[in-house]
């Protein structure tokens, strides 16, 4: 496939940034701009800011709008309401998991689903023939239209107070607000990330992402924003063991297996698509599992690399994600193992280009930011 | 970008320094720019015996692993331990601290295959490998 990535946007104002453009799954975006290890401290001690708009935002709106969600969404829907979000992996009927995403609840009858950017196109195809059966309900990818901002750190709060006199502070994690002028620009914002920090996501009408990102640029200055890239996007889930589709997630393993069990509502009282399967599996029990890997012996683990076991005899797994975590400084891998493998403090080894180096397992998340009690 | 003039200069980005008949060899400050921020540098041992174009370590960054050959033939008389602790040198100083092998030459002729630091700036700005 050697087609043209798709520009967001923010493109050329992440060139003049002096961003370092790659293509990240049919994405042109950057994967640095001062350097991964300073992106992600920055994120963790005061702020970073990222362009997020390859993200896809698909509209449900309509009577049934609910009852559609319910069907294709793992996750009870029903728990939200106008303002607020919820997380759910969308299955197959097999119990592999299609996507994860984020669903925002606009109005009773409208819910917004922020969906993977490399999945849009596949999301889109999996839900739209099953939207019929609905009466009255609409379905839209309305993601060329929508630019998106991921502000984060704990410093986020701060800085978008400077931009809006919108109480922003009083929204609370997974709760979002429309209509908030930042920097004279509508946006809905919503207290969410994918860093393991406090922070926000800001959307708005493609056309003014460029004139928003500055906005946030400006008024971070004296907080210490840094520009962020993929890079440091990815290094930050991963120490926050967040997973990400096409490592951790995937068709071939379930929600269980994924380590997000509480997500899987069997109690929503309805039919979901993949329930009669991961029904099974959770009566049957669990044959694999994401664990959390550090290195005991010297080595990056990297995505893909094989997991032995302590002998280094018998190759018993996969690295899903392995780098070096910039903020605990530590070489750490997740992999997916049997289950006997899966306890805390059992010994491994990963095959790091021919040699088995020892490693073991350890609670995830690796990394968990100290809450503040208000 | 530094193209130091007293070093020469592969098509894979390491540099020598020629120094009592022996080869102080590291990447350069284009490679390391390129890796990105080193997290990780496996060095081989002393006493190990090279040939020009094998590969002898591995340098990793967060996002890439890449690996590094040897300009020269040669026997390893000093690696650079710091970079077990530090390998953020090979990032902060490319051309001094973040050196990695010293290799004494079997074959000083080969010397003349190497770039000159205009040749190698050369090279590099106009695309580079």
């Amino acid at each position: 496939m050697a087609e043209v990535p798709k520009k967001t946007p923010l493109y050329d104002t992440h060139v003049k940034n002096g961003g370092r453009i790659v293509d990240f799954g049919g994405w042109a975006l950057p994967v640095q701009f001062s350097g991964i290890k300073e992106e992600h401290n920055a994120c963790r001690t005061t702020a970073a800011l990222w362009d997020v708009s390859n993200m896809g935002e698909l509209l449900v709106r309509g009577k049934e709008a609910l009852d559609l969600l319910q069907m294709i969404l793992v996750n009870d829907v029903s728990k939200i309401y106008p303002g607020k979000l919820i997380y759910s992996p969308m299955c197959y009927p097999h119990g592999g998991i299609v996507d994860d995403l984020l669903v925002m609840c606009l109005a009773e009858d409208k819910y917004w689903l922020i969906v993977n950017g490399a999945n849009i196109e596949k999301d889109v195809e999996w839900i739209q023939p099953i939207v019929r059966y609905f009466n009255d309900t609409v379905f839209e990818n309305i993601s060329d239209s929508i630019a998106q901002l991921a502000l984060q750190g704990p410093n986020s709060v701060e800085i978008l107070k400077q931009l809006t006199g919108y109480p922003i502070d009083e929204i609370r994690y997974y709760h979002g607000t429309q209509d908030v002028d930042v920097a004279g620009i509508n946006c809905l914002v919503t207290r969410t990330g994918y860093t393991g920090e406090d922070g926000f996501e800001l959307y708005c009408q493609a056309g003014k992402g460029s004139q928003l990102y500055e906005a946030v640029v400006e008024a971070g200055k004296g907080y210490g924003l840094v520009l962020a890239g993929l890079g440091a996007r990815d290094t930050l889930r991963f120490e926050a063991s967040m997973s990400l589709y096409g490592h951790e997630l995937d068709e071939n393993h379930t929600p269980m297996e994924a380590g997000l069990g509480r997500t899987v509502a069997f109690d929503k009282g309805t039919f979901f698509i993949g329930s009669k399967a991961l029904m099974k599996q959770r009566e049957k029990g669990l044959q694999v599992r994401l664990v959390g890997i550090e290195m005991v012996g010297k080595g990056v683990p990297r995505n893909g690399y094989k997991v032995f076991d302590e002998s280094g005899e018998k190759e018993i797994g996969y690295v899903t994600t392995g780098t070096y975590a910039p903020y605990l400084e530590k070489y750490l891998a997740m992999a997916y193992v049997p289950v006997e493998y899966s306890q805390r403090g059992t010994g491994l080894s990963i095959d790091i280009r021919g040699r088995k180096v020892p490693a073991k397992v350890v609670r995830m998340p690796f990394y968990r930011r100290e809450v503040k009690k208000r | 970008m530094s193209y130091p003039e007293n070093l020469k200069y592969t098509k894979e980005h390491e540099w020598v320094l020629v120094e009592n008949g022996n080869a102080r060899v590291g990447i350069t400050s284009y490679a390391q720019d390129q890796l990105g921020d080193v997290v990780f540098v496996e060095l081989p041992e002393v006493g190990t015996e090279l040939k020009a174009g094998a590969m002898f370590a591995t340098v990793e960054s967060v996002k890439a692993v890449s690996d590094v050959y040897a300009p020269v033939s040669g026997t390893i008389v000093e690696v650079n331990e710091a970079l077990n602790d530090s390998p953020e040198l090979v990032n902060e100083d490319p051309y001094n601290d973040g050196w990695m092998i010293v290799i004494e030459l079997s074959d000083p002729s080969e010397l003349d295959n190497l770039m000159d630091s205009k040749a190698y700036q050369k090279m590099v700005e106009e695309g580079g490998e």
